[in-house]
């Protein structure tokens, strides 16, 4: 290819992110962006395997409460496999029930770094939502998002919101998505909660912009008396939809 | 008193319903061990493959593994099976069907004509018993060709979806992509988006995008946005030039439930997509994506296998004539299917059973970050998917989905293919990149940057 036409196609690599390579002299792929890939795949599986530092996150609540909960599948091999019991809280389990409006669980999902992002969510909803400061924040570990549902029920939470570290990409691997679920029971099917995902600093939703959506869906749920399909987000921009 | 047993390691082991026999028989997977169906013990496995490998064709006719009144699947297969085609088989077992499926006797025109006599539940049972090599070498015997503004499926042809997802919609990124992927010559089976908001006004203006670019050009081939089967009757409705329309679908009423979808909306879809005649060459223009652990993931598996349940989801497929069907083989998650070896197995029988249905199957050689399995395992997968006569596999730039967030297979991966298997694109389209100067790559394309301005893409 000439210079000129490669100037040109270098030009359209900069309108998507994706992995496009615009020059079909058509051999194998280049060495530098093979290991470029395998570098993005390791940053997302160590991602998946790292352990969140919860005393860093508890100190960067503070002075807001926490306390510390386990599902029955904290070891990662059996969290992989067994999406049920990161459903179900490890007994014995001591949680106060405190019949608060809102408990906010930080889970660590599929991504540890991810939590990173918990702190400044939290810090910018209790500018909107002053009563958040009198219910501890629960950090769950071996979370999946209905562990929320489990954890609020034993607290009589009206409202549960599950901030949980999402499945890393190979562009990023540390996105946290926000799970809002009014009147939560175990068995609470994912089509009666709300979602704010992508909320990361690499291009995705900023933790304060993903903040103001979250407080408010919490009022539009409150209004409602109910989350899910019937609560439609109308604070910005829809949420992305995946593939079925 | 079980219905079913046998005899391994010394022990004697019953099965007190089909649909246990079929779990106990299958390789072992995650999805039915989460399931809590999967067989106990490597050895009660051999023996549910003794049981099955004995039992009667024609008792899948008369013991139906999702009980017929609760379920419109089962209705489906049962009130559409053709017993003028499984004459032959009746008095088989399964075991006698394996070997007949290995032997020479069971050519193309046979097994084409096999077909309509053949249940889901059958297929998946043989499948069972069957190794990789077997499920290789007897789907390789199928042909299903299907067409639109092309011919897919045609011996010696390996066709590709090329899908330019952009985790915005931005058209000019997803036309990047879309460059990306003609300069490799993928393409031909359909250029495909997930969108990444199921938005209408947003989806009719990709499908008035695609549809701009491929008339530019005059591609031979079809575009599809892949949204709900109810979304694309809206844009329909509102004039938008659709090509094909998509579908995820499962095994059960109460799994396409949980998809939104039933029979009848999907004839009405079907319906509706003919009725605008956008085929050149064919008439084909449903497109289906399935995968195992759809019907578990909403609970609706009743005690059924994933495996079986996935071949019933062909059941449906079949129903409505579609130009493309691929299961999603690694993209539903460790739960489902663990690693590498699960997810290779898995996607030679969803090859197989499918192909044995008559379907045009192709496959999304694919992975999430959390299963364990790399770009090595799917290197595995498509070799022998291509052995296996794969009518299409799924493309994007760099094996990186940025929209949806898990690997593929790159552009670059249909060369290495093409290479070592000599498979060639659908006719239409290979003369078509021999027209625009893409048949040898980009290195025979005069000028690459008039073909990017041409789709309105040069910055």
């Amino acid at each position: 290819m000439s210079g000129a036409v490669s100037a040109g196609f270098d030009r359209l690599r900069t309108l998507t992110p994706a992995r496009v390579r615009l020059d079909a002299g058509a051999g194998p792929v280049p060495l530098g962006a093979l290991l470029d890939f395998h570098e993005a795949h390791a940053a997302a599986r160590d991602a998946i395997r790292a352990r969140p530092d919860w005393d860093a996150l508890a100190a960067a609540l503070a002075p807001l409460a926490t306390i510390r909960v386990q599902s029955r599948a904290v070891e990662r091999s059996v969290y992989l496999r067994r999406p049920d019991l990161g459903r179900r809280l490890a007994e014995p389990v001591d949680l106060p029930h405190t019949g608060c409006p809102l408990v906010v669980v930080v889970g660590d999902g599929l991504s540890a770094p991810a939590l990173a992002h918990a702190a400044p969510v939290i810090a910018a909803l209790r500018a909107a939502l002053p009563e958040l400061d009198a219910t501890p924040v629960i950090l769950a570990e071996g979370a999946r998002v209905a562990l929320g549902d489990d954890i609020a029920e034993r607290m009589g939470a009206a409202m549960c919101l599950m901030l949980i570290g999402e499945r890393p990409g190979l562009s990023v691997s540390d996105s946290l998505g926000a799970y809002l679920t009014a009147d939560p029971v175990p068995g609470t099917r994912d089509s009666a909660r709300n979602c704010v995902s992508n909320i990361h600093r690499t291009g995705g939703l900023s933790p304060e912009a993903a903040a103001a959506r979250i407080a408010w869906l919490i009022g539009a749920a409150r209004r409602l008396g109910r989350t899910g399909v019937a609560l439609k987000d109308e604070s910005g921009t829809a949420p992305a939809l995946g593939q079925a | 008193m079980p219905r079913y047993c046998a005899i391994a390691g010394g022990e004697r082991f019953a099965f007190d319903s089909l649909a246990r026999l079929l779990a106990a028989a299958t390789p072992e997977r995650s999805g039915d061990q989460l399931a809590g169906i999967a067989a106990q013990s490597a050895t009660e496995r051999v023996a549910a493959r003794r049981a099955l490998a004995d039992l009667p064709l024609a008792e899948f006719l008369t013991e139906a593994v999702v009980p017929y009144e609760a379920d419109e699947v089962t209705r489906l297969i049962l009130d559409s099976h053709d017993r003028a085609a499984f004459a032959p088989f009746a008095a088989m077992t399964v075991g006698d069907f394996r070997d007949w499926l290995l032997s020479p006797a069971a050519h193309a025109k046979r097994l084409a004509a096999a077909a309509p006599g053949l249940t889901p539940e059958m297929v998946a049972a043989v499948s069972k018993i069957m190794r990789n090599q077997d499920l290789i070498r007897v789907a390789r015997k199928v042909e299903v060709v299907t067409a639109f503004r092309n011919t897919i499926g045609k011996a010696g042809t390996l066709s590709t979806r090329l899908q330019p997802n952009h985790p915005a919609d931005d058209v000019c990124g997803i036309a990047v992509s879309t460059l990306d992927g003609l300069l490799f010559g993928a393409g031909d089976a359909v250029i495909g988006i997930n969108p990444a908001s199921d938005n209408l006004a947003n989806c009719a203006g990709l499908l008035a995008a695609l549809d701009e670019m491929v008339t530019a050009l005059a591609i031979p081939t079809q575009t599809c946005v892949l949204t709900h089967v109810t979304n694309a009757l809206r844009l329909i409705e509102g004039g938008a030039p659709v090509d094909l329309i998509f579908q995820s679908v499962a095994g059960t009423e109460a799994a396409n439930e949980g998809f939104g979808v039933s029979l009848s909306i999907l004839a009405e879809a079907h319906a509706a997509g003919r009725s605008l005649g956008r085929g050149t060459v064919g008439d084909n223009l449903m497109y289906f994506e399935t995968g195992q652990g759809a019907a578990l993931s909403a609970e609706a598996h009743h005690g059924v296998d994933q495996q079986t349940l996935e071949a019933r989801a062909y059941g449906v497929a079949r129903a409505f004539r579609p130009l493309l069907v691929n299961t999603v083989v690694g993209f539903i998650g460790p739960e489902y299917l663990f690693d590498g070896k699960q997810i290779i197995r898995a996607g030679l029988e969803d090859h197989f059973c499918g192909k044995l249905l008559g379907l045009p199957m192709g496959v999304d050689v694919c992975y999430t970050n959390h299963v364990e399995a790399d770009q090595d395992d799917m290197d595995v997968l498509m070799t022998l998917l291509t052995r296996a006569g794969v009518t299409f596999l799924i493309t994007v730039p760099g094996a990186d989905d940025v929209m949806l967030g898990y690997q593929s297979l790159a552009f670059e991966d249909i060369g290495y293919l093409r290479e070592v298997t000599g498979l060639r694109p659908a006719p239409e389209f290979e003369m078509w990149l021999a027209r625009t100067g893409l048949a040898q790559g980009a290195a025979a394309l005069p000028d690459p940057e008039a073909l990017g301005r041409r789709m309105g893409i040069v910055a």
